[in-house]
């Protein structure tokens, strides 16, 4: 050995250097999600297949819907209409009930999905502008198809009505479609699932890539290191989570091109709002995956608690079930759910096209909700082995 | 450097100071009552079988345990309040290999460079990865790396960064002599510049090459001092018995054994060592025996794994 020690005091740096060390760890933790082929590939490959998966099975227009059409009346629209629906690839009439209750046996039992029924005096009504109602019933157990079924079936009969019988294709339809009430599918469109996905997907990643980090230095024997060192546990997690800032923007910037090109999902609000906003939506994850891997034993419990915080935002979000329609205290739980404001931050910035003014509350939410957890977790963080 | 440090005797400063340190897991006490001052510029060995504390005691004196109970310095910082101090100052080296096993040679000694404030992190790592024989190893991982080569890994990260004092864990388990021999060369030069050592291990040949040692046993230090100091307060007379007729040997260990004046019965290679602590006691007791033709007797100094067998029986005595 030609000796351990640099012969001659090695030039230290000024000051505490929180963001060299902070920088430190950063560039340690690329290196290593870099060597890890799994987690790296997974980057683009979990995103991808969710978005897909999801996005094809939750949403695709529907194809071949069974459908039943219940003529109340004999009339050459009605006949029209029925032809309409037969030439369309959307709908596939199967059944031809005679009454109602006939309609409605089909629907309950599931042998059909939909249901279209033409009333009584459809056709005169509509002749004198009386805007009659077309009788709508779907099965709500698949609403996006359902919602979905719906706006193609306004397009095609205002189509086949302005076709045959030159009844003006103004900018409302001459007749209104009225959704039975016993089957009335959610107030969704397909629309809300993409962005929605966004916002699921990477609150999955996010926790899964922080949620392990300090488990695993401590069950690795690093961390004895690592704390013998002269690092803060703020440094140790600001360089844990950025690297991950970056991967999460890179999956964001995947999910919405891709919710955008493929599934046409419009993007009617500032793209760079939408950056800021996905960015600290991202580090609230981080920062709450990082506090379960402070707080964890073990690597299985911090996986534990990841499962148990994605659920409730699955479910009490509003992604799965509209948040207006859930009861108080689930909407109480929801609020303190990262997921509920990015859904309102995405959406309304795609498809409505809202501003920063309009989105401040659920911004102001988010970080309120990092720093929590990022408070939490340096306190928490066990800077002894004891 | 540290205007708060203590002076010995001898004018020097001293740079570990911990009185009556005593830490529990689980309400067992695995270090009881240890007290140590180690003086700056000297090799402190600190022996002790598997178990007895070692570990756990560098863990507090580098701030990563908190003691239950006692108080002290490392360096003049406190070891309870000052830990942060401490760690920029310390090199210290885990008895498992730490570092990160899926980074490389150059990566790992890169991050710590950076960590401790290096000006040229990239540059002080190329230095030790030269000063280390490492060179053509820097891309490999650390994981990849043989026994011997990572545990020269480990010792080049924690003296890069320059520190005043190294502690070191079971430094040398599983490396051949010869890097033994070379580590140990090498420790006694830094030393020579005042850097302050203080390095665990079970090997009593180790134990030797120390300026001062001190021994643990279940918890608690048995005794401390120099080599010679250690031995002589153990007030051990040995007889080293060799015979023509080896395999008799252990049965004349086995006879020995339980004979009131002999405290202890030890082979070593083709002979026996023989100890007690009260040499008229163990004259007697191995009368009869000296006049035996195929024996040999001979008084010699105790060695200093006599001394340590001795301490460890009688500890395990107190202590069941
Ligand atoms: N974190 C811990 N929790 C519980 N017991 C521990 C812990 N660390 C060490 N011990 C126990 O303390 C005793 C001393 O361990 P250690 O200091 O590692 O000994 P040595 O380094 O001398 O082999 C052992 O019995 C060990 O099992
Ligand atoms: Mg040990």
């Amino acid at each position: 050995m030609n000796g351990l020690i640099p012969t001659e005091e090695p030039r230290r740096m000024r000051g505490d250097g929180f963001w060299r060390k902070t920088w430190a760890m950063l560039v340690k933790e690329f290196i290593q999600l870099k060597r890890d082929r799994v987690s790296f590939i997974m980057i683009v490959t979990i995103p991808l297949v969710q978005l897909l998966l999801f996005g094809y099975a939750i949403n695709t227009t529907p194809r071949d819907l069974p459908t039943a059409v219940l003529l109340q009346e004999s009339s050459d629209v009605g006949r029209s209409i029925l032809a309409a629906l037969k030439n369309t690839r959307y709908f596939k009439v199967t059944e031809l009930p005679r009454s109602e209750a006939e309609l409605d046996r089909l629907l309950a039992s599931g042998k059909v999905l939909f249901g279209v029924e033409i009333p009584a005096n459809f056709e005169r009504d509509l002749r004198r502008g009386d805007m009659p109602a077309m009788l709508v019933a779907a099965d709500a157990t698949d609403p996006v198809a359902a919602s979905s079924a719906l706006s193609a079936l306004g397009r095609l009969v205002q189509t086949a009505l302005a076709h045959d019988y030159a009844i003006p294709q103004a900018a409302s339809a001459p007749f209104e479609i009225r959704t039975h009430a016993r089957y009335n599918p959610a107030a969704k469109t397909e629309l809300n699932i993409v962005p929605g996905l966004v916002g699921t997907i990477l609150t999955m990643t996010m926790l899964i890539y922080t949620a392990l980090s300090v488990t695993r230095e401590i069950e690795r024997g690093t961390m004895e290191n690592l704390l013998a060192m002269p690092i803060t546990p703020i440094e140790i997690m600001l360089g844990k989570i950025i690297p991950y800032v970056l991967v999460g923007f890179v999956q964001a910037a995947m999910i919405i091109a891709i919710g955008v090109f493929l599934f046409g999902v419009p993007m009617l609000g500032n793209l760079g709002v939408l950056a800021a906003l996905s960015t600290l939506f991202i580090a609230t994850n981080l920062s709450i995956g990082y506090t379960f891997s402070t707080v964890a034993q073990n690597q299985l419990q911090a996986m534990q608690m990841s499962i148990m915080f994605f659920l409730p935002n699955i479910l009490l979000s509003g992604f799965m079930f509209p948040f207006a329609g859930m009861p108080t205290w689930a909407r109480w739980v929801g609020e303190a759910l990262p997921l509920t404001h990015y859904l309102r931050i995405v959406r309304s910035i795609m498809l409505k096209g809202a501003t920063v003014t309009d989105l401040h509350y659920d911004a102001a939410a988010l970080a309120v909700l990092m720093l929590v957890a990022m408070t939490i977790a340096v306190t928490r963080f066990r800077r002894t082995l004891d | 450097m540290n205007a708060g440090l203590a002076k010995a005797d001898d004018g020097r400063d001293v740079v570990i100071d911990v009185q009556h340190l005593t830490k529990r897991f689980g309400g067992r006490a695995v270090v009881r009552d240890v007290s140590m001052q180690v003086k700056r510029g000297t090799i402190y060995g600190f022996l002790g079988p598997n178990g007895s504390g070692k570990t756990t005691t560098i863990r507090m004196l580098c701030g990563l345990l908190t003691p239950d109970e006692g108080t002290g310095t490392c360096l003049g910082y406190d070891i309870r309040t000052e830990t942060d101090r401490i760690k920029r100052k310390v090199g210290y080296m885990t008895q498992r290999f730490s570092l990160y096993q899926d980074l490389s040679v150059r990566e790992n000694l890169e991050f710590i460079g950076r960590i401790y404030g290096l000006a040229k992190p990239r540059a002080a790592a190329r230095a030790a990865i030269k000063r280390l024989d490492l060179s053509g190893r820097e891309e490999q991982l650390a994981g990849e790396l043989s026994g011997g080569w990572k545990q020269r890994l480990a010792l080049g990260a924690c003296t890069m960064p320059s520190p005043q004092l190294l502690l070191l864990d079971e430094p040398t388990a599983g490396v051949d002599p010869k890097a033994r021999r070379e580590f140990w060369n090498e420790i006694h030069a830094l030393a020579a510049d005042g850097l302050t050592v203080l390095v665990s291990t079970h090997y009593m040949d180790e134990a030797e090459r120390c300026h001062e040692i001190a021994y643990i046993a279940y918890g608690e230090l048995l005794v401390r001092g120099t080599v010679a100091e250690v031995i002589a307060a153990s007030h051990l007379t040995t007889y080293v018995v060799s015979s023509r007729n080896a395999g008799g040997l252990s049965a004349l260990g086995h006879e020995l054994e339980h004979k009131p004046g002999i405290d202890m019965v030890a082979p070593f290679g083709t002979s026996l060592h023989v100890s007690g602590r009260d040499a008229a006691a163990l004259e007697a007791a191995i009368s009869s025996y000296k006049t035996r033709g195929d024996l040999e007797w001979q008084r010699s100094e105790a060695s200093l794994e006599d001394v340590f067998i001795d301490l460890m029986s009688r500890a395990k005595d107190n202590f069941q």
